[in-house]
């Protein structure tokens, strides 16, 4: 197979978990998704489980599953924080999560409760070397 | 272990996963593409993986007879067969076709992951028989051709004339000499190629000129499901007889094989459970392994998903169950338990996906 990463769009305003999730921070607040590797592993997007909002999620635990025709996924938090808002438009369309990871594809938006978590993530360039190594 | 196309999924970017041991695509463009595909055009399956084994001799019917559930006497020559290979418990060891493709000449496609056991099996029974064994499966690539519209395909691409379906003719493919057989395992019109491995290669490089689809084995199972197709292992297991797998239709105890006296016995008392076909109501994705609930009436388990997926022709969850034999009326409303979560789910006739005429 040919290394994914070379295909893959990985952006460079955004922060990485190493389950290949990635969080756009503004703030107290932020936005959750999955990375180009994770739904060009998964395949096809076709259903899309997400929490309530509300809940409280944490930390490198799964927040949300993410299912292809072949298998399901769990979603990795990659900070911790309270769902503010869930991406309704998945319902009705999950394969956006494939055609646009980092746009229409996302999954949650959290108020973050340790904002000093983002120091663990990844920027681009480290997460490119792990999917490389 | 590698098929001779292997070189040709990984130049189409197949994504390559271990199946029994082989390197098998799992998908190439995207399996509801693929899946859609066979349903409305023609798509292409590398299934070298499947085992063949020949079985020849003056004693080959007595033979099959012994060892196949299914009325072997019934098949003539060009003739193909469904059946299950029993154990003496009436469990199945594999399920498999069976080709006449000579008086005395039978062919028998093994699933991958049971053919050692099969010819095991198969070379033990056969002591008693004045018949030779032979495991075949070097000899053939195997590719699945299926759709509304792989017989025009074929023939055109290939130049060759395909036999009706439960049929194998004798062909040339390649220049060299091969085995067209008019089954499948998609519920789509087809047919399955035996060929030389040297020319597999250009073969396939052919047809996918010709427009064929290339199809990985995430189709193959989306397809088979929604078309209640058993997979071994999944469905059938050593341990479910025939019967409540709801294959009584290919057994015909009358004929002695081994196995029969169980098969007969379970036919004629009933079993605690059937397999069944069913259909999420709502959101979900049933999966291999989850539990099968009653609706509304608390903890108690009432049978076993062995497949489910998305379908993509329904657009829903669906799958096949086994379940206790008082729930298996279609229409029965239940509960699969979905990691945790309970979906409201209805058992639901065979097959899932019928085509529209």
């Amino acid at each position: 197979m040919a290394p994914a990463s070379s295909e893959g769009t990985y952006p460079e305003d955004l922060r990485y978990h190493e389950e290949h999730d990635w969080a756009r921070i503004e703030g107290d607040q932020a936005t959750f998704g999955i990375t180009w590797y994770a739904q060009d592993s998964l395949g096809e997007v076709v259903f899309y489980d997400p929490p309530e909002v509300g809940a409280t999620i944490q930390k490198d635990s799964s927040y949300a599953e993410v299912e292809s025709v072949k298998a399901v996924s769990d979603v990795i938090a990659p900070l911790s924080g309270e769902v503010l808002e869930i991406n309704e438009a998945l319902v009705d369309a999950p394969e956006k999560v494939n055609e646009d990871p980092y746009g229409d594809g996302w999954l949650v938006k959290v108020r973050l409760t340790h904002p000093e978590e983002s120091e663990a993530l990844l920027g681009v360039e480290e997460y490119r070397k792990l999917l490389d190594s | 272990m590698r098929t001779p196309l292997y070189e040709q999924h990984l130049a189409l970017g197949a994504k390559v996963v271990d199946f029994a041991g082989w390197d098998m695509p799992v998908q190439f463009e995207g399996i509801r593409e693929e899946h859609s595909a066979v349903r409305r055009h023609a798509g292409m399956f590398d299934v070298s993986h499947m085992g063949q084994v020949e079985v020849e001799g003056p004693g080959a019917l007595a033979f099959l007879q012994r060892v196949l559930s299914n009325d072997v006497s019934k098949v003539a020559i060009g003739g193909a067969q469904y059946s299950v290979l029993c154990n003496e418990e009436g469990g199945v060891i594999d399920d498999l076709f069976a080709y006449r493709l000579g008086g005395d000449r039978y062919l028998v496609v093994t699933n991958a992951a049971n053919h050692e056991a099969d010819l095991a099996w198969l070379g033990r029974q056969s002591r008693e028989f004045d018949v030779l064994v032979r495991d075949v499966a070097d000899r053939y690539a195997m590719l699945a051709v299926q759709g509304p519209h792989a017989r025009d395909v074929v023939t055109r691409a290939l130049g060759i004339q395909l036999p009706p379906r439960f049929h194998v003719f004798h062909v040339q493919i390649g220049r060299r000499p091969a085995l067209a057989c008019g089954t499948g395992y998609t519920g789509e019109d087809g047919v399955e190629l035996l060929l030389d491995p040297e020319v597999a290669t250009p073969i396939w490089a052919e047809l996918l000129d010709a427009g064929v689809v290339p199809c990985g084995l995430g189709a193959r199972d989306t397809l088979r499901l929604e078309v209640c197709y058993p997979l071994h292992g999944n469905e059938l297991t050593p341990e479910r007889n025939p019967i409540e797998a709801g294959l009584g239709w290919c057994c015909k105890e009358a004929t002695g094989f081994i196995g029969s006296e169980a098969v007969a016995g379970a036919r004629a008392e009933g079993t605690a459970e059937k397999l069944v076909a069913f259909k999420i109501e709502g959101q979900g994705i049933p999966r291999e392994g989850n539990p099968v609930m009653m609706r509304g009436k608390g903890d108690e388990q009432v049978g076993e998903v062995t497949s489910g997926t998305f379908s993509p022709s329904l657009e829903i969850g669906a799958g096949m169950a086994y379940v206790r034999s008082e729930l298996a009326e279609v229409g029965t409303e239940v509960e699969i338990d979905v990691r945790g979560k309970r979906r409201p789910a209805r058992i639901a006739s065979k097959p899932l996906y019928a085509k529209r005429s």
